[in-house]
Protein backbone atom coordinates (compact mmCIF):
# COMPACT_ATOMS: atom_id res chain seq x y z
CA UNK A 1 0.00 0.00 0.00
CA UNK A 2 1.43 3.58 -0.80
CA UNK A 3 1.06 6.90 1.39
CA UNK A 4 -1.50 8.24 -1.37
CA UNK A 5 -3.60 4.90 -0.96
CA UNK A 6 -3.89 5.44 3.14
CA UNK A 7 -4.71 9.42 3.41
CA UNK A 8 -7.68 7.91 1.42
CA UNK A 9 -8.91 5.80 4.29
CA UNK A 10 -11.46 8.11 6.37
CA UNK A 11 -9.44 7.48 9.08
CA UNK A 12 -7.01 9.35 8.10
CA UNK A 13 -6.36 13.16 7.14
CA UNK A 14 -3.69 14.41 5.44
CA UNK A 15 -1.22 17.45 6.60
CA UNK A 16 1.62 16.64 4.21
CA UNK A 17 1.92 14.74 0.80
CA UNK A 18 4.37 15.81 -1.59
CA UNK A 19 5.62 12.51 -2.81
CA UNK A 20 3.85 8.66 -3.00
CA UNK A 21 6.09 6.35 -1.42
CA UNK A 22 5.52 2.35 -0.49
CA UNK A 23 4.72 1.47 2.53
CA UNK A 24 6.75 -1.37 3.53
CA UNK A 25 6.25 -1.72 7.64
CA UNK A 26 4.65 0.08 10.46
CA UNK A 27 6.81 1.66 13.42
CA UNK A 28 5.77 2.85 16.60
CA UNK A 29 7.47 4.89 19.11
CA UNK A 30 7.42 8.45 21.03
CA UNK A 31 10.80 8.55 22.05
CA UNK A 32 12.89 10.19 19.29
CA UNK A 33 16.47 8.78 20.47
CA UNK A 34 15.00 5.20 19.78
CA UNK A 35 12.87 5.94 16.53
CA UNK A 36 15.90 7.53 15.22
CA UNK A 37 18.18 4.22 15.72
CA UNK A 38 14.99 1.68 14.72
CA UNK A 39 12.57 2.83 12.72
CA UNK A 40 12.78 1.28 9.29
CA UNK A 41 13.07 3.11 6.32
CA UNK A 42 9.78 2.76 4.12
CA UNK A 43 8.23 2.39 7.63
CA UNK A 44 4.60 4.02 8.75
CA UNK A 45 5.83 5.62 12.15
CA UNK A 46 3.13 5.66 14.23
CA UNK A 47 3.79 8.36 16.95
CA UNK A 48 2.47 11.40 18.87
CA UNK A 49 5.42 13.07 19.43
CA UNK A 50 4.68 16.64 17.28
CA UNK A 51 7.82 18.24 17.01
CA UNK A 52 10.24 19.92 14.80
CA UNK A 53 12.55 16.68 15.92
CA UNK A 54 9.68 14.50 14.78
CA UNK A 55 10.57 15.92 11.49
CA UNK A 56 13.83 15.53 11.52
CA UNK A 57 14.08 11.83 12.52
CA UNK A 58 11.79 11.28 9.67
CA UNK A 59 14.04 12.81 7.26
CA UNK A 60 17.01 11.17 8.81
CA UNK A 61 15.48 7.77 8.87
CA UNK A 62 13.67 7.76 5.74
CA UNK A 63 10.70 6.67 6.90
CA UNK A 64 7.47 5.96 4.28
CA UNK A 65 5.38 8.61 6.32
CA UNK A 66 5.00 9.60 10.15
CA UNK A 67 1.38 8.88 11.01
CA UNK A 68 0.49 10.94 14.26
CA UNK A 69 -2.24 9.32 16.23
CA UNK A 70 -4.87 10.35 19.36
CA UNK A 71 -5.53 13.36 17.34
CA UNK A 72 -2.10 14.74 17.81
CA UNK A 73 -1.55 17.70 15.07
CA UNK A 74 1.52 19.75 13.55
CA UNK A 75 0.88 23.27 14.05
CA UNK A 76 1.27 25.27 10.74
CA UNK A 77 4.79 26.03 10.99
CA UNK A 78 5.59 22.81 10.83
CA UNK A 79 3.41 21.66 8.69
CA UNK A 80 5.28 24.09 6.03
CA UNK A 81 8.07 22.50 6.94
CA UNK A 82 6.74 19.36 6.30
CA UNK A 83 5.82 19.87 2.60
CA UNK A 84 9.37 21.74 2.38
CA UNK A 85 11.44 18.78 2.86
CA UNK A 86 8.50 16.31 1.47
CA UNK A 87 7.78 14.46 4.62
CA UNK A 88 4.41 12.99 4.37
CA UNK A 89 2.82 13.57 7.46
CA UNK A 90 -1.01 11.88 8.30
CA UNK A 91 -2.84 12.25 11.72
CA UNK A 92 -5.78 10.14 12.88
CA UNK A 93 -7.83 10.20 16.02
CA UNK A 94 -7.39 6.58 17.18
CA UNK A 95 -5.13 5.24 19.49
CA UNK A 96 -1.41 4.04 18.48
CA UNK A 97 -2.58 1.03 18.54
CA UNK A 98 -4.88 0.70 16.75
CA UNK A 99 -3.36 3.22 13.65
CA UNK A 100 -0.66 0.75 13.38
CA UNK A 101 -3.17 -2.58 13.63
CA UNK A 102 -5.31 -0.64 10.76
CA UNK A 103 -2.39 0.12 8.09
CA UNK A 104 -0.81 -3.40 9.23
CA UNK A 105 -3.41 -5.14 7.92
CA UNK A 106 -3.83 -3.39 5.10
CA UNK A 107 -0.15 -3.72 3.92
CA UNK B 1 43.82 7.98 1.49
CA UNK B 2 43.09 11.85 -0.24
CA UNK B 3 39.70 13.49 1.52
CA UNK B 4 37.15 14.50 -1.36
CA UNK B 5 35.62 17.05 0.99
CA UNK B 6 35.71 18.89 4.51
CA UNK B 7 32.21 20.00 5.41
CA UNK B 8 32.29 22.62 9.00
CA UNK B 9 29.19 22.87 11.38
CA UNK B 10 28.25 24.98 13.77
CA UNK B 11 25.54 23.70 16.46
CA UNK B 12 24.01 26.24 18.56
CA UNK B 13 23.23 26.68 22.06
CA UNK B 14 20.01 25.27 23.79
CA UNK B 15 18.31 25.61 19.80
CA UNK B 16 16.16 22.33 19.49
CA UNK B 17 14.32 23.99 16.08
CA UNK B 18 17.77 23.88 14.15
CA UNK B 19 19.25 20.25 15.75
CA UNK B 20 19.52 18.23 12.74
CA UNK B 21 20.44 20.68 10.29
CA UNK B 22 24.17 19.59 10.30
CA UNK B 23 22.63 15.84 9.75
CA UNK B 24 20.28 16.84 7.12
CA UNK B 25 23.11 18.60 4.97
CA UNK B 26 25.74 15.77 4.92
CA UNK B 27 23.06 13.44 4.40
CA UNK B 28 22.42 15.37 1.13
CA UNK B 29 25.81 15.95 0.24
CA UNK B 30 26.34 12.12 0.62
CA UNK B 31 23.92 11.36 -1.40
CA UNK B 32 24.79 13.88 -4.39
CA UNK B 33 28.17 11.62 -4.21
CA UNK B 34 26.22 8.38 -4.55
CA UNK B 35 27.23 7.30 -1.20
CA UNK B 36 25.29 3.53 0.22
CA UNK B 37 22.26 4.26 1.58
CA UNK B 38 23.53 2.22 4.62
CA UNK B 39 26.75 4.50 5.52
CA UNK B 40 24.31 7.25 4.25
CA UNK B 41 21.76 6.12 7.14
CA UNK B 42 24.34 5.58 9.87
CA UNK B 43 26.29 9.11 9.42
CA UNK B 44 23.06 10.82 9.72
CA UNK B 45 22.31 8.92 12.73
CA UNK B 46 25.55 9.09 14.87
CA UNK B 47 25.64 13.24 13.63
CA UNK B 48 22.00 13.26 14.62
CA UNK B 49 22.71 12.04 17.91
CA UNK B 50 25.42 14.01 18.63
CA UNK B 51 23.89 17.65 17.68
CA UNK B 52 21.32 17.04 19.79
CA UNK B 53 23.81 15.69 22.68
CA UNK B 54 26.18 19.51 22.24
CA UNK B 55 22.69 20.99 22.34
CA UNK B 56 21.37 19.19 25.73
CA UNK B 57 24.96 19.03 27.56
CA UNK B 58 27.45 21.45 26.13
CA UNK B 59 25.65 24.87 24.84
CA UNK B 60 26.71 24.09 21.47
CA UNK B 61 30.03 23.34 19.71
CA UNK B 62 31.88 22.38 16.33
CA UNK B 63 31.22 19.67 13.90
CA UNK B 64 33.86 18.61 11.28
CA UNK B 65 33.12 16.35 8.42
CA UNK B 66 35.67 14.52 6.39
CA UNK B 67 34.63 12.47 3.58
CA UNK B 68 37.59 10.35 1.48
CA UNK B 69 37.45 7.21 -0.72
CA UNK B 70 37.40 4.72 1.63
CA UNK B 71 35.72 6.30 5.49
CA UNK B 72 33.74 9.40 6.52
CA UNK B 73 35.40 11.02 9.62
CA UNK B 74 32.97 12.92 12.07
CA UNK B 75 34.36 15.08 14.61
CA UNK B 76 32.55 16.63 17.44
CA UNK B 77 33.82 18.98 19.35
CA UNK B 78 32.22 21.29 22.11
CA UNK B 79 33.59 23.31 25.24
CA UNK B 80 30.72 21.84 27.40
CA UNK B 81 30.86 20.57 31.02
CA UNK B 82 32.93 17.75 29.93
CA UNK B 83 31.35 13.53 30.98
CA UNK B 84 32.18 12.87 34.32
CA UNK B 85 31.82 8.71 34.04
CA UNK B 86 32.33 8.24 30.12
CA UNK B 87 31.95 4.16 30.49
CA UNK B 88 28.51 5.09 32.26
CA UNK B 89 27.62 7.49 29.38
CA UNK B 90 27.99 4.53 27.11
CA UNK B 91 25.37 2.65 29.19
CA UNK B 92 21.71 2.58 27.29
CA UNK B 93 19.42 4.24 29.15
CA UNK B 94 21.54 5.98 31.45
CA UNK B 95 20.97 9.94 31.22
CA UNK B 96 21.76 13.12 32.79
CA UNK B 97 19.29 14.93 30.41
CA UNK B 98 16.53 17.08 31.91
CA UNK B 99 12.98 17.07 31.99
CA UNK B 100 12.78 19.53 29.64
CA UNK B 101 14.33 17.38 27.05
CA UNK B 102 12.53 14.64 28.09
CA UNK B 103 9.35 16.22 27.18
CA UNK B 104 10.62 16.70 23.78
CA UNK B 105 11.43 13.08 22.60
CA UNK B 106 15.21 12.87 23.93
CA UNK B 107 16.85 11.90 27.03
CA UNK B 108 16.49 8.46 27.17
CA UNK B 109 20.26 7.58 27.60
CA UNK B 110 20.46 6.45 23.80
CA UNK B 111 22.59 9.18 22.27
CA UNK B 112 25.64 7.86 22.84
CA UNK B 113 25.13 4.04 22.40
CA UNK B 114 23.17 4.80 18.95
CA UNK B 115 26.19 7.03 18.16
CA UNK B 116 28.39 3.71 19.11
CA UNK B 117 26.17 1.23 16.94
CA UNK B 118 26.31 3.44 13.71
CA UNK B 119 29.99 3.80 13.28
CA UNK B 120 32.59 1.85 13.05
CA UNK B 121 35.18 3.00 15.81
CA UNK B 122 34.15 5.80 18.22
CA UNK B 123 36.83 7.46 20.51
CA UNK B 124 35.47 10.06 23.29
CA UNK B 125 38.28 12.99 24.91
CA UNK B 126 36.79 14.51 27.87
CA UNK B 127 37.79 16.34 30.38
CA UNK B 128 35.75 18.23 33.16
CA UNK B 129 35.24 21.85 33.11
CA UNK B 130 37.08 22.40 29.73
CA UNK B 131 35.07 20.42 26.76
CA UNK B 132 34.47 17.03 24.96
CA UNK B 133 35.35 15.79 21.61
CA UNK B 134 33.52 12.66 19.94
CA UNK B 135 35.68 11.31 16.75
CA UNK B 136 33.22 8.71 14.76
CA UNK B 137 34.69 7.07 12.18
CA UNK B 138 32.15 5.24 9.68
CA UNK B 139 33.95 2.68 6.50
CA UNK B 140 32.60 2.95 3.11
Amino acid sequence: MTVFELSKLEQFTSLSLSKDSDITGVFCCDLLSIAMGKAPSGSAWVTVMANVNTLAVASLTDVACIILAEGVSFDNTLIEKAKEEGIAVLKTDLPIFDAALLINNLL
Amino acid sequence: MADLMELNYAVSNEDFTRAGEASSDVKKKLKQLGVSPEAIRKVAIALYEGEINMIIHAYGGKIKVTISEDAITLILADKGPGIADVEKAMQAGYSTAPDKVRSLGFGAGMGLPNMKKNSDSMDIQTELGVGTTVTMVINL
